[in-house]
């Protein structure tokens, strides 16, 4: 069966930053690999957490529906709080995203400007007049480097067997291997 | 081209407001004539919907660019359908003589 097709996240603007490190870790290898966080989480999350608006609200923001807002706002809230617990580096970046309006960025005079007539073609600064410019877009993630970021499991409501879920798969259509019932999503929100 | 610049305060030695909506003062900037005329913005003071009102006042004054530190949700889909170029500086450093002399380059 054909993966359903995602619907994009509007965000208004690309993060400040495009990650945080932790420090003081008592074992210096870096040999953990560090979280992704999609640009449509941290958008969820800057929306919520700091612009203080509701999900309702937000999810309007972002054009998607009230309940996939607020299941991108829980894998968010899943990846930081992982961050925070095991000293894991956190980096912002991909996702299903798309901006309010063509932003670009000039590296001249570090402004942000918008394109706001599709038609023309934006070769240099409108502030500075620096040709130094680039567009600010943002490359997608595959799903199969987040695997790892997000604890979501399939659970067995008769004999509580649990596997980790795999994205694509259908959790009410697998068969659980000890007893043979359907499975279902282990909700842990 | 006429251009809104969102100010502190009403001289050139201002810095930019990193608000929009609740800025002191606007700034219109007239590239050809090079005149600049600052404005006091009558919803500083706003307790709700500050942005769009702010956004209306400008749009009187048929700007073709906003520039500003932040611009909020609201505003942005409006100008863009106003087709109302904006462009952020997110230095709140920045003063307004430096932004009119770079818009001159």
């Amino acid at each position: 069966m054909p993966k359903r097709i995602q619907r994009l996240r509007k965000i208004l603007e690309r993060p400040v930053v495009e990650g945080f490190k932790p420090y003081g870790v008592s074992n210096t290898e870096q040999n953990e690999k560090p979280i992704i966080l999609l640009y449509e989480e941290y958008e969820a999350i800057r929306l919520c957490d700091y612009k203080m608006y509701n999900h309702l609200q937000a999810s309007e923001i972002m054009n998607i529906s009230r309940p996939t807002f607020t299941r991108i706002y829980a894998s968010a809230r899943q990846k930081i709080a992982k961050a925070f617990a095991e000293g894991r580096e956190i980096k912002i970046n991909g996702g299903n995203v798309y901006y309010d309006s063509s932003w670009y960025h000039c590296n001249t005079c570090s402004c942000y400007f918008n394109n706001p007539n599709i038609d023309e073609v934006i070769i240099k600064c409108p502030l500075c007049g620096s040709q130094d410019i680039m567009s600010d877009n943002c490359s997608p993630v595959s799903q199969e480097e987040l695997v790892d970021d997000y604890d979501d499991y399939c659970i067995c409501p008769n004999c509580g067997y649990e596997k980790k879920h795999r994205y694509g798969e259908p959790c009410n259509q697998l068969i659980c291997p000890q007893c043979n019932s359907f499975m279902r999503r282990k909700r842990i929100f | 081209m006429k251009i809104a610049i969102t100010s502190t305060g009403n001289s050139l030695e201002s810095n930019i407001d990193q608000r929009f909506g609740r800025c002191a003062y606007f700034v219109i900037y007239n590239t050809e004539n090079k005149a600049i005329e600052f404005i006091p913005n009558p919803n500083k003071d706003k307790e709700a919907g500050a942005g769009p009102a702010a956004l209306q006042f400008i749009a009187s004054y048929n700007v073709d660019k906003v520039i500003s530190g932040e611009i909020g949700a609201k505003v942005k889909s409006i100008l863009d359908s106003l087709k109302i170029q904006m462009i952020l500086i997110k230095e709140s450093e920045k003063k307004l003589k430096d932004i009119i002399e770079m818009l001159n380059h």
